[in-house]
């Protein structure tokens, strides 16, 4: 581009050393507080976890012995752990799609609107400021079998409406459910705050180059436009839909009969129900290893595909 | 004809009047601006013709086919946006291209995968990049078509936004301000490319801008807008030369006309600051504002006496900032730099109007038709009456 005017000090070699020397010492003194604090508070206890995770180390126990990667093999052949793991991989796989397509559809709504915007942007985002735990009786209440009105409602429409949450055969449905209730407002505001940032001339060109339909529109402009915003929304859903635990532990704690066991549900109870600190660190670093491949997925994968600005 | 026609445009956003009856026409072929300053309603005008904006009132009319009622996607019109609006997710090839393939393929063929499987999709498709190749030929930019809008500079934008306005021939270019995110050096040399373009592919463009330079160099007409109303339309050298109206004297020309307080005395006499001239306003008595070119004024034995406060040497010109001695009026004087040297002092000078290069506005600002003194008497003595003046 152009040139920069340095001070005379700077464009001398060895000043310019010393410079450099100084300059390093100062970044490095900056840094610390925060390399301090990453250590201290992220890696020393995520390498502890997986130090543990290789133990049979019990809380209150007095030694702990290396057992290598029994915890693992035994993770394999708990079913308990296996319907965990897939009931947690049912919660992502329909919780993560639908409240994706229902945020935007919902953004693009309220964006479309005249009237009441705000007012349908509070009511759809109150589930993100409300808590699980105090939501918990009103669902509880809502999907109950026989005094619930969400069975009320189907018996008025002659169909016979599930145990909800009694029942094994529906009870990772209903958490679902409630999974992309929780989620779907939130996506909507992320959606909302991307569709804002797209130039209103890019509509008005598409219009006038021959986009007609609504349809057209969407996937001429909104759509490519909002791909940073989808690939944020999509991680950032995956990795709450994956951390899913208050609602089962308010509203199933399992049950029944396991069928709504999911990973952090089954890491909190082995470690604190049962005490098994090696297990349930096991458990951890399978969560994290999920973890880690979406977000490997997502930045080496999509992140080529999005385009931004 | 069968140009432009707008009629009696009217628009208001709430309670702002933003055109007031609008009418305007030009002829197929024609380069047009709309000038003005900001907030005159120029581009929301041009959003009217464009069909982007409903005009409350009025009737739009392109290349001899009412389009009032159309929506901007039937009406067959281009547009080049200030920031180009150019899709930034698409390269170059595709971004010329999408107003061929949106016309030409219906959306299953235009679907990614679909549409291969519709026959006569792929010699639509070389068709189009044919006619995208071209367009990018004639602008220069054939070698940026793998290339997106981020990876170019804003005068590569610029082209590519041209070339996907002028791919598909459309019956009007609508332009809104488009050369005003360039830097000086390279708007400059747009300004004449766009000429340029416009006379090889002679399509009748609406320039809109607020750079009265830009809109005096490349237009054939110039419509000067002022509050939501178009005050003249003319070529740049009528507007320039003959303005309407002393709002258009004032916007028109830089630097900027000489308004001087000036009366009309016996049979129309003008004089200026108090010193007669040689001009005549047939049948005005009374106060009149006396507008002069900076470069209508020469240094002179007799005439206004300025005090010099500020001097531009431009090479070819020299332009001086001064207040005349008695009344206290800001002044500019336009001179050629001998003409300066020659100059007895360079504190003050006496300057004086050309011959016949006054204008004059009423109390109303609008101009008042000047003729000079031996007209004047040469009307007098032969015919008496009804005779139009001959305007100097």
């Amino acid at each position: 581009m152009s040139d920069v005017a340095l001070p005379a000090s700077l464009a001398t070699a060895p000043a310019k050393e010393r410079a450099g020397h100084g300059e390093a010492l100062a970044a490095w003194l900056l840094t610390l507080p925060a390399i301090v604090a990453f250590v201290l508070m992220l890696l020393i206890p995520t390498l502890a976890v997986v130090a543990i995770a290789f133990t049979d180390y019990e809380l209150g126990a007095p030694a702990l012995r290396y057992v290598g990667l029994a915890n693992f093999a035994e993770l394999m052949e708990d079913r308990g752990f296996v319907t965990s793991f897939r009931n947690t991989a049912f919660f992502v796989a329909v919780t993560t799609p639908v409240s994706i397509v229902g945020g935007l559809m919902l953004a693009l709504l309220i964006e479309g609107g005249t009237r009441g915007r705000a007012f349908f942007r509070a009511v759809f985002f109150l589930p993100v400021v409300s808590l699980m735990v105090a939501m918990a009786t009103a669902f509880q209440y809502m999907f109950h079998p026989t005094i619930g009105p969400v069975n009320a409602a189907l018996r008025a429409l002659g169909i016979v409406g599930p145990n909800w949450l009694g029942s094994s055969d529906s009870v990772m449905w209903t958490l679902a459910i409630i999974g992309v209730w929780e989620q779907v407002g939130f996506n909507m505001v992320l959606f909302l705050a991307g569709l804002t940032a797209i130039s209103r001339d890019l509509y008005a060109a598409a219009e006038v180059d021959g986009v007609r339909s609504a349809w057209s529109r969407f996937w001429t402009v909104t759509w490519p436009l909002l791909g940073p915003t989808s690939l944020f929304v999509l991680t950032i859903t995956m990795i709450r839909s994956l951390r899913v635990f208050d609602i089962v532990a308010t509203l199933t704690q399992g049950g029944p009969n396991k069928a709504s066991e999911v990973l952090l549900y089954t890491m909190y109870t082995e470690g604190f129900t049962f005490f098994r600190m090696g297990y349930s660190a096991a458990i951890t670093v399978v969560f994290l290893l999920a973890v880690v491949v979406l977000m490997l997925l997502q930045t080496r994968v999509l992140d080529r595909r999005v385009h931004y600005g | 004809m069968a140009g432009i026609v707008l009629d009696r445009i009217e628009k208001a956003f709430g309670e702002t009047r933003v055109l007031k009856g609008v009418s305007l026409g030009f002829d197929a072929g024609a380069f047009v601006s709309l000038v003005g300053p900001s907030g005159c309603g120029k581009t929301t005008l041009l959003r009217i013709i464009a069909g982007l904006e409903r005009a409350d009132a009025g009737m739009v009319s392109i290349a001899g086919r009412d389009v009032t009622g159309l929506r901007a996607a039937d009406r067959d019109v281009a547009m080049v946006f200030q920031n180009y609006a150019l899709y930034p997710h698409m390269t170059v090839e595709q971004n010329m291209a999408l107003p061929l393939v949106m016309r030409r393929l219906s959306a299953v063929e235009r679907a990614p995968f679909l549409g291969r499987l519709v026959s006569g999709t792929g010699e639509r498709r070389t068709a189009i990049k044919a006619e995208v190749a071209e367009a990018a030929k004639l602008l220069s930019i054939g070698h940026l078509m793998e290339r997106r809008p981020g990876q170019l500079s804003g005068g590569q934008r610029q082209r590519v936004a041209l070339g996907r306005a002028i791919v598909r021939h459309p019956k009007a270019f609508l332009m809104d301000e488009p050369l005003s995110n360039l830097d000086a050096a390279l708007r400059h040399d747009m300004r004449r490319e766009l000429v340029d373009l416009h006379k090889r592919v002679g399509v009748t463009t609406v320039y809109v801008t607020h750079d009265q330079a830009e809109a005096m160099t490349m237009s054939d007409r110039v419509a000067v807008m002022l509050g939501g109303n178009v005050l003249q339309f003319g070529s740049p050298r009528e507007v320039y030369e003959q303005p309407a109206t002393i709002e258009v004297a004032k916007f028109i020309g830089s630097p900027r006309i000489n308004i001087l307080p000036g009366e009309a005395g016996a049979e129309g006499r003008i004089s200026v600051v108090g010193a007669a001239t040689d001009a005549v306003a047939p049948r005005t008595t009374g106060k009149l504002d006396i507008g002069i070119r900076p470069e209508h004024l020469v240094i002179a034995d007799d005439g206004l006496a300025i005090i010099v406060r500020h001097v531009e040497f431009l090479g070819s010109e020299v332009l001086v900032y001064a207040r005349d001695t008695s009344g206290g009026d800001h002044l500019t004087v336009r001179l050629d730099p001998q003409a300066w040297e020659r100059a007895a002092s360079h504190e003050t000078l006496t300057v004086a109007p050309q011959p016949g290069k006054l204008l004059a506005f009423d109390a109303a600002g609008n101009r008042v038709g000047l003729i000079s003194t031996e007209t004047a008497a040469q009307v007098q003595a032969h015919v008496p009456s009804r005779r139009v003046p001959r305007y100097v």
